[in-house]
């Protein structure tokens, strides 16, 4: 087991370099000039020549990324263009409220999420399984910013039973804070429900339609029995990956709740470093962001490894 | 004579289909007494496993008993509630199934599943219930049950997964266990394992079996009495010494001569001409009256009841007497044909290594497959036949050796062919089968798109298909005609050879004869080679010139056919011998101990040596050397040529 | 024959829904001009802020635009934008797909280890690091949104080309030395057309989410254009005070999205009988 959690570490550490180097990419040495980017259209030829000095464009893009890199490794992530900050330190508090926000999120989400499905996969067809998958299939195709505008409009504007703002004052109490993140985390929710619950449900019912279900209802289980003993290990445990998967979603979300709701996250930052153009922190944020999505869906392959017998078992023979 | 642990009384049984009910079984009367074993045999969609359904009272939910009843010792299955079916269901009567590898929930392990039925039918505390699991693993003969009860079924091979059903079915103490294709699935020799368990356990325990199985040799060496289904209805029944010896309807007859047989090789295949009706679509009179060769005017007309015929016999025929005798063969003659392995070499291998995923597949092996020759290539499943059959063909490329093809057409035209074991992925489902053979004729006959064209019709004429059906997409022809578009395809040059991987283990026995007779024709008109892989021993004895045993991707034996399948033999060709299901004579012993360790675990030396009843201490380290008690004939064995075993004749 | 094609319909009311509110909306965007009212970035002064009347059915914003106007026209923006995303998504994932199922070994290993990399992003990062640099234009939201879909679509159509490629028939064409060419685009391509067609049109759907995400992120065609994601953006200020600038835009999005996910939903379904 540790010489998997190793190996998959080691495969992380493979894949956010590769990621490191199409940030470097996309953030350096794309066509577009840095300088002109920031400095914008009517800067002098001269003042966006010296801005590329001060970054160090004008050295070759190879020793600028290995300088970037070593950066990166050292705790050194550059310094905000427009924020007169360090990089890191700011990403990282920003990163603590968003991981807030995305848990409350997966909280509310996993449990429902896996329980309406279960429901619907018992019973296809059923007024519950089409209720569900209408409102899955509503919600999962909306942009969280338009299902934010409803329900700030809703919730918020029209009936008042929550605060538009997503972040409470100084030395507000929990519940408090609950409150005001409920909004932004149910955004999340809605467009991340419906995968979920698809997902839970078509295992249920391929797992409900497979030989040893028979074998079960044959050996004269009761259907209870059959159904939490026999059904319901083997169709929840994909989902564990698929949980994975969704932190993807959940993430790229964040951007966009936290930019509707005026939560201080990553997600806001990294809207202020595009549309202010601050390359060093929109770097920072993305290698940040991708790594926290990699260690997500590392732990979910983890716990998969751990509660699949076949792989477990092919784990502790290796 | 006590109540019958299962009677169906006059039983019918419909299935929905698009807003029409089809009677899948009609008026089907069968009573099982106590501690009996009854076979039903019959091709795939006679209704043996709808039978086999409805005597659990698991019926899919669209079909319904639409006329009779089903009684399990004494009590009316309509007339239980959910809960008196569920005690009923693996308390009396349990269940055993084809894929033992899909039955098992793969997330428990195996003693949990067997436990379960000892605390919820038996009342077991979970102590007791887990430890009975452990000896009832023991009972179905498998060695360390406290050690396997632990394990996951993809733990366990094929054969000890079916084993662990067993147990489990048995576990209940039913008085019924209902068996559907229950080898199938496995090899022929893990077959004949299972057979020698069944036979000892209904020594041992009073249950009765209800054994469904297409193949008629695994019934007749397991049952007491038989069935024989045709098209929903039961054709014939009686006991099983004489039901296949003297039958009394003429589809049984029919079904019969289908068959090769292993003892009788010089009898030729004789299929019975068109195909079973559709659901539906079945006649007014004698459902076997279109087919039937000996069928009257009134057979047309008037529906047979079930007649008795004789002591304990029935058959739904007016004419029994007319059945034809059963043909026993001329005698020892094999299929060999003539000028079979007499011209040079088509395609010649040697030193073939291959290896998959680190995983040693084929190791050094040697083949030659000489001008217009048959040459059988057997073994269990992961012996490397078919991976041999993929580097012949190009298909994969060896690690080591050599392949070449000396053909007719030269180095452009690839000379050897291939029919493949499955009829469903054999033809492009998105093109026509005129598309498919027209393609296939540019190819390998070189020539342009119209001529090819023209060429189709006759192609498949020559492959028994009626060019009409050329229009058609695979999915539309059932699976005797796509292999025989595959053959045809095989066919659309002038190819030297052609790999024969499987090609009619898919398909119904009636539709084998044919398949088998139309190779049997093009091998003799054509004067093609066949490297024809195959686990089924009385095929290679009705076809083959020469054999080859393969075991964990080496050629252990190989030689013309009557000396290998004759003796002196290796010892594990004996064993593939002994496991040939040969009726009431049971499989003759030594059977094979252990199971088949697998290509990543071949064992060093002889790499039988783990399973041989003959083992001697040089096995374990030396490779055997290659021993001739014929000429032409190789035996890789660390016996001497006089101490070979010889199979049972 | 005209049955047979309303066939698929009659199974799946899902699918029949879902296409009646894409063709309201390729209708009503196609025809914008003629239907609006005014044009998308006139002003009326007399008029700012107004909320919805007999005059201005949708309100006006700010300026004084016609909302109803603005949402009409913003539709064109997503005609243009998705399918042209989705299909070169579509083409490009599907020749690597197909690509790595054929060749297989290290081609595979490379190319999915590629593809690894580029989906250890989320889509939405990934677009905005690039448009961020690019600059928002049409054209680079449409190629930006085609380059982030390939390696999903190729996973699909590997997936499923993977099973095609170790079909006996597959088998067969190699056997009587057929090139790759001919392999992929004849023996595999018709038969994974099924799932390809699914995921282009869950695709399609997501690339009007995208469009309208990089749009209301500021990232895709910039003011005053009529971009239904940039409105809502443009006046979440006035969320409380004239709900119906970013109410009515919001509403374009999920009436388009919607009738994309239930045409995928019922594709689908059919697909998976």
């Amino acid at each position: 087991m540790t010489r998997f959690v190793l190996r998959r570490l080691l495969l992380l550490g493979v894949t956010l370099l590769v990621a490191s180097v199409l940030i470097f990419l996309m953030t350096s040495v794309m066509p577009g000039n840095v300088g002109r980017i920031v400095l914008g259209p009517f800067a002098s030829d001269a003042s966006v020549a010296e801005l590329n000095r001060q970054l160090g464009l004008d050295q070759p893009a190879a020793l600028r990324y290995l300088q970037w890199l070593g950066g990166v490794l050292t705790g050194d992530w550059g310094r905000s263009l427009t924020l007169d900050t360090d990089v890191l330190p700011l990403a990282l508090a920003r990163l603590g409220r968003s991981l807030l926000l995305a848990g409350y999120a997966l909280v509310l989400l996993v449990p429902v999420a896996i329980a309406a499905g279960v429901a619907a996969g018992r019973r296809p067809g059923g007024w519950f399984d089409r209720l569900a998958s209408v409102v899955g299939l509503t919600f999962g195709a909306m942009p969280e910013f338009v299902t934010g505008v409803f329900l700030i409009v809703g919730l918020g504007v029209g009936l008042g039973w929550l605060p538009v703002q997503a972040l409470p004052d100084e030395g507000a109490g929990l519940v408090t804070w609950l409150r005001h993140l409920l909004m932004p985390a149910l955004s999340l929710v809605l467009l991340l429900f419906a995968y979920l619950f698809r997902m839970v449900r078509t295992g249920m019912r391929s797992e409900l339609a497979a030989d040893y279900t028979r074998t079960a209802v044959l050996k004269g289980l009761p259907r209870r029995r059959v159904i939490r003993h026999h059904v319901l290990r083997n169709a929840l445990l994909p989902t564990i990956t698929v949980i994975g998967a969704q932190l993807g979603w959940l993430v790229g979300g964040l951007v966009v709740v936290e930019t509707l709701f005026r939560y201080p996250g990553i997600g806001s930052l990294m809207e202020y470093a595009a549309s202010n153009k601050d390359v060093p922190l929109l770097a920072g944020c993305a290698l940040l962001i991708t790594g926290v999505f990699g260690l997500a869906n590392l732990a979910a392959d983890v716990v998969y490894a751990w509660l699949n017998p076949r792989v477990r078992h092919a784990l502790a023979g290796a | 004579m006590s109540a019958p642990v299962l009677a169906f009384d006059g039983l019918s049984i419909a299935y929905r289909r698009r807003g029409r009910w089809h009677e899948a079984v009609s008026d089907v009367d069968l009573a099982i007494a106590p501690g009996e074993a009854y076979g039903l045999v019959g091709e795939s969609g006679c209704g043996k496993s709808t039978l086999a359904m409805a005597a659990m009272g698991y019926l899919p939910d669209n079909a319904r008993v639409s006329a009779g009843g089903i009684r399990i010792a004494g009590e009316d299955l309509a007339a239980l509630d959910a809960e008196g079916l569920r005690r009923l269901r693996g308390g009396t009567v349990a269940a055993v199934y084809q894929s033992p590898g899909t039955a098992l929930n793969p997330a428990l392990t195996v003693g949990e599943q067997i436990a379960e039925v000892y605390r919820l039918h038996r009342g077991f505390g979970h102590r007791a219930a887990w430890d009975a699991a452990a000896a009832m693993l023991e009972r179905v003969q498998i060695p360390d049950g406290h050690r396997v009860r632990n394990n996951y079924p993809y733990q366990l091979s094929g054969g000890m997964q079916q084993r662990v059903v067993i147990a489990m079915g048995l576990a209940g103490d039913p008085d019924l266990l209902v068996l559907d294709e229950p080898t199938t699935a496995l090899d022929t020799t893990v077959q004949a394992e299972i057979l020698a368990l069944f036979e000892g356990l209904r020594a041992e325990l009073d249950v009765a079996l209800l054994f469904i199985s297409h193949n008629l040799g695994v019934v007749q060496a397991v049952c007491d009495r038989v069935g024989v289904m045709y098209a929903g209805e039961l054709v014939e029944e009686g006991p099983a010494e004489t039901l296949f010896h003297d039958p009394r309807h003429p589809y049984t007859a029919g079904l019969i001569a289908c068959i090769p047989d292993f003892d009788a090789a010089g009898r030729p295949l004789r299929p019975i001409p068109g195909a079973p009706p559709e659901p539906g679509e079945r006649p007014a009179g004698c459902v076997f009256a279109p087919r039937c060769p000996v069928a009257r005017d009134d057979c047309r007309g008037t529906r047979p009841p079930l007649a008795a015929t004789g002591p304990g016999r029935a058959s739904r025929c007016l004419y029994p007497d007319d059945t034809p005798a059963v043909d026993r063969g001329a005698g020892a003659a094999t299929g060999t044909h003539a000028g079979g392995g007499t011209g040079d070499a088509v395609l010649r291998a040697e030193g073939l290594h291959l290896t998959l995923g680190g995983v040693p597949i084929l190791r050094d092996v040697d083949v030659t497959l000489r001008r217009g020759e048959t040459l059988a290539l057997v073994g269990e499943s992961g012996s490397g036949k078919t991976s041999l059959a993929r580097v012949l063909t190009g298909l994969a490329r060896p690690r080591a050796g050599t392949v070449s093809r000396s053909g007719r057409g030269g180095a452009a035209v690839q000379p050897l062919q291939m029919v493949f074991q499955s009829p469903d992925g054999t033809l492009n489902p998105s093109h026509r089968i005129g598309f498919i053979l027209a393609r296939a004729i540019r190819r390998l006959a070189g020539l342009g798109r119209r001529a090819a064209r023209e060429r189709v019709p006759g192609l498949m004429r020559a492959a028994a298909l009626d060019p009409a059906l050329a229009r058609r997409r695979g999915g539309q022809l059932s699976g005797g005609q796509r292999q025989r578009v595959a053959i045809a395809r095989a066919f659309a040059g002038t190819p030297d050879a052609v790999v024969l991987d499987e090609p009619t283990s898919a398909l119904d026995v009636s539709v084998q004869a044919a398949i088998l007779e139309l190779l049997r024709g093009l091998r003799d008109r054509q004067g093609v080679a066949y490297l024809f892989i195959t686990h089924d021993l009385a095929v290679v004895r009705h076809l083959a010139d020469r054999v080859a045993v393969m075991y964990l991707g080496v050629i252990v034996e190989e030689g013309p056919a009557d000396a290998v399948l004759g003796g002196p033999c290796h010892p594990y060709t004996e064993a593939l011998i002994a496991a040939v299901p040969r009726g009431r004579r049971r499989p003759s012993r030594p059977r094979l101990t252990g199971t088949n360790p697998g290509p990543a675990a071949r064992p060093a030396g002889c790499p039988f040596h783990t399973r041989c009843p003959h083992v001697m201490d040089i096995c374990r380290t030396e490779a055997p050397p290659r021993r001739e008690p014929h000429a032409g004939h190789g035996v890789h064995c660390h016996l001497e040529i006089p101490a070979l075993p010889r199979p049972a004749g | 024959m005209p049955w047979r094609v309303l066939e698929p319909l009659r199974r799946s009311p899902a699918l029949a829904v879902g296409l009646a509110m894409v063709a309201a909306w390729l209708v009503t965007a196609a025809a914008a001009p003629w239907l609006a009212p005014s044009g998308p970035t006139v002003s009326d002064y007399g008029a700012l802020s107004q909320a919805p009347s007999a005059a201005h059915w949708f309100g006006t914003d700010e300026y004084g635009r016609d909302v109803l106007s603005r949402v009409l026209f913003g539709g064109r923006y997503v005609l243009l934008i998705a399918p042209a995303a989705t299909l070169i998504g579509l083409v490009l994932g599907a020749a690597i797909g197909m690509s790595a199922a054929y060749f297989g070994r290290w081609v595979d290993e490379v190319i999915m280890r590629l593809l690894d990399a580029v989906m250890a992003f989320p889509i939405v990062i990934l677009a905005l690091l690039a448009l961020t640099m690019l600059g928002g234009s049409t054209g680079n939201v449409v190629l930006v949104i085609g380059l982030v879909f390939a390696p999903l679509i190729a996973r699909t159509a590997r997936a499923a080309a993977l099973v095609e490629v170790r079909r006996e028939y597959v088998q067969a064409a190699r056997i009587r030395r057929e090139g790759p060419l001919y392999v992929l685009a004849v023996e595999v391509l018709p038969n994974i057309r099924g799932p390809l067609v699914v995921e282009g049109t869950i695709r399609l759907g997501y690339a009007v989410f995208t469009s309208a995400t990089l749009g209301f992120l500021g990232l895709g065609v910039q003011p005053p254009a009529p971009d239904w994601g940039l409105m809502v953006a443009e006046n979440r200020a006035l969320l409380t005070s004239a709900p119906w600038t970013v109410l009515f835009p919001a509403g374009a999005i999920a009436f388009v999205v919607v009738g994309f996910s239930l045409m995928a939903d019922g594709l689908r379904d059919l697909e998976g009988r």
